[in-house]
Order: structure tokens, then sequence, then C-alpha cells
């Protein structure tokens, strides 16, 4: 049932699948950015209690929701990569990692310049900037691991390792800081009440969500395609590649 | 609409500081690290074709050799 | 039958080998105590003397004292057998790799998490703990400190192989001790306030259960990464 899936272990074929997969996430990812950007930032209406500064949010929502959503990723591509022992899948991790922080980084940066208008202050204990920051630092130690090894084969296994540790230790975090702090302080959170959110700052909101993750899958690719040529260097088909098809060896 | 200038635009109602840093954070981040993967691409490609060249050259030196 | 009596005495002898080692230079049993005591005089020279102060903050700086000095053992936990090429050979050997594992955990433990129990008495004088509060730093600190070593040797499997792994090993590990030192402090402060703690003792146990049931699996296959 699976057969059909095979193929693309091999890393020509996953180089070429994903050639064919950029330039449509790439559309996407501008046309969303561009459109979500100016909806979000000129034409959705301000908020009767956070006024302009609450726009920000079209860009913490996205970010917070995917840098999580990369690190599960993250995590079933590794544990595809140690039970299967595909390659690919672990050059993926690779990929994923880098832009997983990032994002992740864009949602806390977000956060604090939002939480200094609304809260006083630029950082709160709050549980999700809380958790945000350990998945930071989560994501920057699977990339410091793969960095640190000498031979990239053992650093892709130990990386996914790593992040499959990660992402069963990611709930439990996320639960014990919750409860931490509502034991210390109680939530200071002022969000938008469940569905309150008005139909007219909601759309604009999932296109940046949308463009947000065409964005991610572009880079992503990117790494993806670096990673794959950078251990096939030495194959016939990536020296085809670069002579521009012709038969140089 | 919702700004009657493009002043008013960029003031964003007087949080127009936590605004645009958010946004321009994330849009620098984003472009970073586009870039730097962009950069690594025709790096490896570069690589790639000088080891093609220096393998090339390395045979017509021995070609003439003989 | 057999197999269960060798599965045993698998065990056992590698928690002795590693104990008497470890008894042999004894700067690996007293550093950490030694750091464990130094952190604790500093944080009231940093934060002031007020016994009020001391004893709400106790709960806080005794835990993150035990992160730091079962951190200071972690790194040798693996490293001088993966050396000597030792490591090599327990893997080698027909017997499961997490079983061996196990072993080194629990003499880590017995090594750097247990000589922290029995001095946390004397800290709580020094820190002005109250009795009830005391109880409930001596429960953490036993179930917290055995998964503090186990969540530990992944990390330490993971960085065997590297030749500066110590800031590493740091930078991976203590993210995942985070839920180890939330649940614990706040069972303490439940206790000095005089309230039921059982609840955070629970999901500490449970955390143990499953960890010592998840971790040596984990271990052993990030071994498999560095030894091959």
């Amino acid at each position: 049932m699976w057969k059909w899936l095979h193929p693309y272990a091999k890393a020509e074929k996953a180089y070429q699948v994903c050639n064919t997969l950029m330039p449509y996430f790439a559309v996407v990812a501008v046309i969303g950015l561009i459109v979500g950007w100016t909806w979000g930032l000129a034409y959705a209406p301000a908020d009767y209690q956070q006024k302009d500064s609450y726009r920000i949010i079209f860009i913490h929502v996205p970010s917070a929701i995917l840098s999580m959503g990369a690190y599960t990723s993250m995590a079933i591509t590794a544990f595809i990569a140690m039970v299967w022992q595909i390659r690919n899948a672990e050059l993926a991790v690779i990929a994923i990692a880098p832009v997983g922080a990032a994002v992740a980084a864009i949602a806390l940066i977000t956060g604090a310049a939002w939480g200094k208008p609304m809260w006083g202050t630029w950082w709160v204990w709050d549980a999700r900037l809380t958790t945000m920051l350990i998945l930071l630092f989560l994501y920057i130690g699977v990339i410091a691991l793969y960095h640190a090894f000498e031979d990239k084969g053992a650093a892709g296994r130990a990386s996914c390792i790593l992040a499959m540790v990660g992402v069963v230790n990611v709930p439990i975090i996320h639960y014990s800081v919750e409860w931490w702090n509502t034991l210390h302080q109680g939530s200071t959170i002022t969000k938008f009440d469940g569905s309150a959110i008005d139909s007219s700052m909601l759309y604009p909101l999932l296109i940046n969500i949308l463009a947000f993750a065409c964005l991610m899958a572009v880079i992503v690719l990117m790494r993806l395609k670096n990673e794959i040529l950078e251990r096939e260097k030495h194959r016939p088909w990536v020296r085809n590649l670069v002579s521009g098809g012709k038969n140089a060896v | 609409m919702q700004f009657n200038s493009l002043s008013e635009f960029f003031a964003m109602g007087g949080y127009g500081f936590y605004v645009w840093l958010s946004y321009g954070a994330c849009a620098v981040i984003l472009l970073g690290i586009f870039i730097s993967s962009k950069r690594t691409h025709g790096k490896i490609l570069d690589d790639v074709k000088s080891q093609i060249a220096r393998e090339a050259r390395i045979k017509k030196a021995k070609e003439q050799g003989l | 039958m057999k197999t269960h009596d060798s599965y045993w005495r698998l065990f056992s002898s590698i928690y002795k080998k590693d104990l008497t080692l470890a008894f042999r230079q004894r700067s690996e049993i007293i550093n950490p105590v030694l750091f464990f005591i130094i952190v604790i005089t500093l944080f009231p020279l940093g934060v002031g003397p007020e016994p009020n102060l001391l004893a709400r903050m106790a709960p806080g700086i005794i835990w993150v004292a035990a992160l730091l000095s079962t951190m200071l053992g972690l790194d040798k936990m693996f490293r001088d057998d993966y050396v000597d090429g030792t490591l090599e050979q327990m893997m080698l050997s027909p017997f499961p790799t997490s079983l061996t594992v196990l072993a080194k955990i629990a003499a880590h433990w017995t090594v750097t998490g247990l000589p922290l129990v029995l001095m946390t008495p004397m800290f709580a004088l020094l820190l002005n703990l109250e009795s009830e509060a005391l109880t409930a730093t001596l429960l953490t600190l036993l179930i917290g400190t055995p998964l503090l070593s186990l969540i530990g040797a992944i990390g330490a499997a993971l960085t065997v192989g590297l030749q500066k792994g110590g800031v590493l090993l740091s930078l991976l590990v203590l993210p995942l001790y985070i839920p180890v030192l939330i649940f614990a402090t706040s069972a303490i402060d439940a206790g000095a306030m005089s309230l039921d703690y059982s609840g955070q003792l629970a999901i500490l146990g449970a955390l143990l259960a499953g960890a010592s049931v998840l971790a040596p699996f984990a271990v052993s296959s990030s071994l498999k990464v560095s030894v091959s």
C-alpha cells in the first residue's frame, strides 16, 4: 500500500520532489503574506480595547502556532528516520530545526513587543511565553547537537533522538508551567475570549497563518535540498545537475 | 482602509514603535534565514563545480604527461 | 529462571563496579556535595540574610543547587567507560543495553543524588526551613533526584563521543529538567503552607515511573549512535 512512497527515500527523487513542490508553496506564501499583512496592518478594524497594538497578532499567533507545529513535525520526521532508517527524514529534521527556532524567536520577540504596551513589561513569566522560551531552547539543543558531531551520519541520528525526547517533554513542560503559573500569581494574559474574535480580524489571521506555513515550507525545502546536496556531493546525479544535464564525468 | 493618512498609518495610534518593531523583527529574521539558505545552496553548487573543474584539470595534465 | 538470575547479576555487578570506582576516586562523590554546599551558601550572601525571605526561597535554592550538582557528575557517567572501551564491550554483550544503562544510572544516583538527600536537613537549618517543608523537601528530593539522573543520562549518552560535550550537555538537559523543578518546588511550597502536596508527589512519581521505563531505551539508542 505504501509502496509508492518508497522511491522518495532516494536522495535524487526527494530533491526533485522538493523542486516540484517549492514553487506552489512560494506562490501561496508571497500572495498570502502580501494580502495578509496589508489586510492586517491597514484594513482590519482596530480592537476596541487594545487599539492598533493588537495588529501584532497577525504575526504573533501564526509564529506561535507554527513553531509548535514545526516541532511536532520535526519529531514525527525523527521518528520515521529512526524506525525506518530513512536518511532523507534525518536530513529533514536538520532542515526543520533552524526554521522552527527562527519562528519561535519571532513569537517571543513579537510577544514581548505586544506585552510592553499591554501589560507594561517586556517579559511576563506567563505560561505560554515560558513554554515558548523552553521550546526555543529545545530547538537550539537539536541544532547545537547536530553541529557538535564531526560525523554527520551520527549527528543526524543523535538529533533525531533528542527531537523525540523533546517532544515527549513539551506537553509535560507546558502543563507544568501552566500549573506553576496559576499557583503562583494567577493568569495575567488578556486574550480574546474564545470565539469572540470578529470575522473581520479572523480572516486576515487565517490568511497569515496559511502564508506563514507556506513560507516555512519553502525555507524548509530549500534547506532540505541543501542538506541532500551536501551529503550527495560526490554522486553523479549532483554532478550532472551542476553541469547542466550534460554527462560531465 | 482604517487610516486617513500615511503618517497615521505609521503611528499606529501611538503603538507604532511596538507594531513596527514586531513586523520588522519578523521580516529581518525570516529574510535572514531565507538568504542564508539561498547562499548555502549557491556555495554547495560552486564547490561541486570547482571539484569537477579540478578533476578535469588533473585528467588533462595526466594526458599531457603521457 | 537462569536468565532472570543473570540479568540481576549483570545489574548488580555493573552497579558495584561503578560504586567501587567512585569510592576509589573520592572527589567524584565529594565534589558535587561541595558544589551543592557552596551554591547554597552563595544564595543568602546574594539576596540578603532575612530569615523570611530565605525560607520563602529555600525550596527553589535547594532544588536549583541539586539540579546543578547532578549536572556535574553527568559528564562522567559514560565517559570513562567510553574512553577505555568498556562501554563498547558492554554493548556487544548479549544482554540488553538498557539494563546496563539502568545499572549505571542507579550508580550515578547513589553517588550524586543520595548524598544530597542525606545532607538536606542541614541546609534546611541554614535556610530557615520549617519542619513540614523539610519533610516535603526530603520526599521530593528522594523521588526527584533519580529522575534527574535518568533524564540526564540521555544527554550524557548523546554527548559521550564529543570532545567538548560539557556545555552542550547542560544545554540539552536543563530544559528537560524544568517539569521536575516546578513540581518539586510547588510541593515544597504547599508543604510549607501546611497544605496537602500528595498530588505533586504523585506526579513526580508518575514522571519517575515513566522515565525509568523510557529513558533506558533512549539512552541505549543514543549510546549506539555515539559508539558506532
